[in-house]
């Protein structure tokens, strides 16, 4: 991982910094130039709710060499409180407790290192809602 | 008034039980459980590190502070498991939390009293008056060497604690530090595993610095065992904090609710901060807590806290540490804990 | 707008082609289409591929293969939209002859994955880079996760995704180019390694090696080239958002609805006027959803209608009869090329074993990433 790329997107990964349209209410996460419901160009700053349901969800066992040491890992599509829909890992929990509609809470987490040496990339993922 | 406006704690889910890592090595479990008194430990999922556990029990103490977290001026964190040998961990934990830019930052390494060095000077710069909040965190994904003691101890998990003039939960009536050089636990530059003098650690060590610092706030603040409602010592193990309240002349009750380690194991960083977040957890306004930590090297910081009528109000606003210690555990096999804690050679 | 011809086309054989090199499978298959259409030139040249770059460090790939090809100086550009380099590019040469800018085109497509780069990786990057494939999304996981909303939502079983391998093997059997020319049962695909559930080996298509190319030129122009010419009725292409969780619907696919859509509408005819249609059934979930988008089902009946047989080579709308990208093969910036040399030879009638009888119109279908990018040719005879 790119530093400057990392750094860029901070604000979203370890904070969910989104934006909301101020036209038509939209809220985009990642920010955008360009409304893509309704083409307005004015925004404003929100945050994400850390909490949200799955909508659908799979068990990678075959990954990318940046992955291949955490198979089998659960990645799943889940909606936010806000509507909005995001692609994160779910962890700390056994696939077969996955299941499509289950709450999900959002941890900060790493998500991937590049190699030994490099930087260490956090970022959000989901465990299974139950403590605070 | 200058104490504590938040607290909060983590611990991972994944554990190992005593038993799997004595099979491991061909030890008999129960005389590793009666000697040492711990059952089970806190394992870091693969993705955890001292950072993403500063980042959750921030949020938790920020939880119970109720306050805008760009109010606060200094972020501290203490560990000697830091993810970078170079860079700070608390950049990472300040800019997660929506602190920075306008911010003090500083990471803390003294083995296992990194956290209460990192209370100790968040504590006084709020009373200095240079910053209006400061947030200090211990935490630690501690590693011990295979088939060493320390592997049945060493976990993780950690607790944060934000410190500040308005809304006091537990206010700080006193501090002290006893440190001398004893180099009874050490690991060098570039090695994985830790090294330890065995029998050293304790008398020399870990006794000589918490019963000096134990003896010498309670001399300080005139006041004596029975004052208090409870006591927090460091817990390397399940025997050590037990031996050192009874030399002190605390009584085990004193002791309990922050005795966490046989089911957490030793949290280094994180361990007496997090056993005083669990006896935050049950205090009552008005009561008294005495916190002494230990780190190897060595030294002893300890604090008198004395609990206001806003933890009946912040205490239920986050998870206590009961509830992460009890919560579902998932407990691995050597196997896996092996590989979650990277001590299996791969290929690059 | 001029009308549009096919007059000649050709493909390497799809599999793991260890002896070849990317320009070694470019240049055969382009070979063969230049043969087949009897033209002594080109006028310019397309060149469909997804990522050369990641898979065989050589960007330039345009300029490279008309070199190599012996057709320098002419002009050359190498197209990109994924997995539907290949389509795109068939579109983007229809529209230079259409225009008139050109007469006699030549549109290849190529990709040479096996050569040691991390294709699962590779891919991957047809998906968002900053937002899936940071969190380890992988393009088997992303169709997995729309077969299992499939699923939730419409009840299809992995049996009858399972089906869809079982025919396309069965017609890949027939076909001598094909990757793997083998049938297979139901029960291999359910018990084989599952690669993110509930997706396993057998649901997804191969990593493969290869190449195919077309020649264009003006329908008014063809007669003299080829005894059966074969008409680009339509080209049409259409977008998504790239991040899957961006959609309204997970199970949708917008960008085949749209690009189907207009193609219909440019041909002036309807799905039940197609006779065979190569889709893009890079997993088996993506051909049930793809023919519910194309019209030729209902939503969300995808999997029963395979199940029932309908789409197999005797069946109400032949779907891959050349193995499809399951069992022909998918390298993935030649499989757009690829549906199209299948649907020239079957409506020439030269499809062999495989043929679906007296086909006047066919369909391909070629898709990006999960979906983001899709691009519909409905072809006829004259």
């Amino acid at each position: 991982m790119p530093v400057p790329r990392y750094k860029r997107e901070i604000p979203q990964r370890y904070r969910l910094e989104a934006s909301k349209c101020k036209s038509c209410g939209k809220v985009l996460f990642p920010p955008r130039l360009v409304c893509p419901k309704c083409g307005s160009r004015e925004f404003e700053g929100v945050r994400l709710s850390d909490g949200g349901k799955i909508v659908t969800f799979t068990v990678i066992r075959v990954a990318p060499e940046q992955f291949a040491d955490q198979t089998p890992y659960v990645v799943a599509v889940v909606e936010l409180g806000d509507g909005v829909r995001i692609t994160a890992q779910v962890v700390d929990c056994r696939p077969e407790e996955v299941e499509i509609g289950k709450p999900v809470r959002l941890v900060f987490r790493k998500i991937q290192e590049e190699g030994k040496t490099g930087i260490l990339c956090y970022g959000y993922k989901c465990v299974l809602s139950s403590l605070g | 008034m200058v104490g504590i406006v938040g607290y909060g704690s983590y611990l991972p889910r994944y554990r190992i039980k005593a038993e799997e890592i004595a099979h491991q090595w061909g030890m008999d479990p129960e005389t590793i459980k009666r000697g040492l008194l711990l059952k089970e430990k806190t394992v870091p999922a693969p993705d955890e590190d001292t950072v993403t556990i500063a980042v959750e029990a921030s949020r938790n103490a920020l939880k119970r502070a109720g306050i805008d977290p760009g109010e606060i001026g200094a972020v501290y964190v203490g560990s000697e498991s830091h993810p970078y040998a170079v860079k700070p961990s608390g950049t990472i934990v300040a800019e997660a939390l929506g602190i920075t830019p306008e911010v003090h930052i500083a990471d803390y390494e003294f083995a296992c009293k990194a956290g209460t060095e990192a209370m100790w000077v968040g504590y006084s710069i709020v009373k200095a008056g240079e910053v209006k909040y400061a947030l200090s965190v211990g935490a630690d994904t501690s590693q011990g060497a295979p088939g060493d003691a320390l592997e049945y101890s060493a976990s993780a998990g950690g607790s944060a604690f934000i410190f500040g003039g308005e809304g006091v939960v537990a206010e700080v009536v006193e501090t002290y530090s006893y440190t001398t050089d004893t180099p009874d636990f050490w690991r060098r530059e570039g090695a994985f595993y830790p090294r330890h003098g065995g029998r050293f650690t304790g008398e020399p060590a870990y006794f000589k610095h918490i019963l000096g610092a134990g003896r010498g706030i309670m001399q300080k603040a005139g006041l004596k065992p029975a004052d208090f409602a409870y006591a927090v010592f460091h817990m390397p193990n399940g025997k050590f904090p037990l031996t050192v309240g009874k030399r002190l002349g605390f009584l085990r009750e004193q002791l309990d609710p922050g005795w966490i380690v046989p089911l957490m194991g030793n949290t280094y960083s994180g361990s007496s901060p997090t056993g005083l977040s669990a006896t935050f957890d049950v205090s009552k306004p008005g009561e008294l807590i005495l916190l002494v930590s230990f780190g190897s090297g060595a030294g002893s910081d300890a604090f008198v806290f004395r609990m206001t009528e806003r933890i009946n109000e912040v205490r239920e606003k986050a998870v206590k540490v009961k509830e992460l210690l009890e919560y579902s555990p998932i407990y691995l096999n050597y196997g896996l804990y092996a590989k979650f804690r990277g001590k299996i050679i791969m290929n690059s | 707008m001029r009308d549009v011809a096919i007059i000649g086309c050709g493909m390497t054989k799809f599999g793991e082609l260890w002896d070849k090199s990317i320009r070694d499978i470019f240049v055969e298959a382009s070979l063969k289409a230049i043969a087949d259409a009897g033209v002594d030139h080109i006028d310019s040249m397309w060149v469909g591929n997804m990522t050369a770059g990641l898979f065989v460090g050589q960007e330039h790939i345009g300029a490279l293969m008309a070199d190599y090809l012996g057709v320098a100086p002419i002009p050359t550009v190498r197209v990109e939209s994924a997995c539907a380099s290949g389509g795109m590019a068939l579109r983007a040469g229809f529209i230079e002859v259409a225009s008139g800018m050109s007469d006699i085109v030549l549109v290849g497509g190529v990709e040479k994955m096996w050569d040691g780069a991390d294709v699962t990786y590779a891919l991957s990057t047809a998906s968002d880079q900053e937002y899936e494939v940071y969190h380890g999304v992988t393009f088997p996981g992303l169709y997995a996760m729309i077969a299992r909303a499939h699923m939730h939502r419409y009840g299809t079983t992995r049996e009858q995704l399972a089906q869809v391998a079982v025919k396309n093997h069965k017609n890949g059997a027939l076909n001598p180019n094909a990757q793997f020319q083998r049938e297979i049962k139901v029960e291999a695909v359910l018990n084989s390694t599952m690669v993110a559930d509930p997706l396993t080996l057998l649901d997804c298509s191969p990593v493969t090696d290869g190449a195919a190319a077309a020649i264009l030129c003006p329908l008014a122009a063809a007669k003299r080239y080829a005894d059966v010419p074969v008409r680009i009725l339509a080209s049409a292409a259409a977008t998504d958002s790239l991040a899957l969780h961006q959609r309204g619907d997970i199970t949708s696919l917008r960008a085949v609805k749209v690009s189907a859509e207009n193609a219909f509408k440019q041909a002036n005819l309807g799905p039940e006027r197609i006779d065979l249609a190569e889709v893009h059934d890079c997993f088996t979930i993506a051909e049930i959803c793809v023919i519910e988008e194309l019209g030729f089902v209902e939503k969300g009946k995808g999997g029963e209608f395979t199940e029932k047989g309908y789409t197999a080579l005797d069946g109400k709308i032949p779907i891959n009869p050349s193995g499809g990208l399951k069992a022909k093969g998918h390298p993935v910036g030649a499989t757009g090329v690829a549906q199209v040399v299948e649907v020239v030879e079957q409506l020439r009638g030269q499809a062999g074993k495989r043929q679906v009888k007296g086909a006047k119109v066919g369909l391909t279908q070629n898709m990006g990433g999960s979906g983001a990018s899709s691009v519909v040719h409905i072809l006829g005879v004259v």
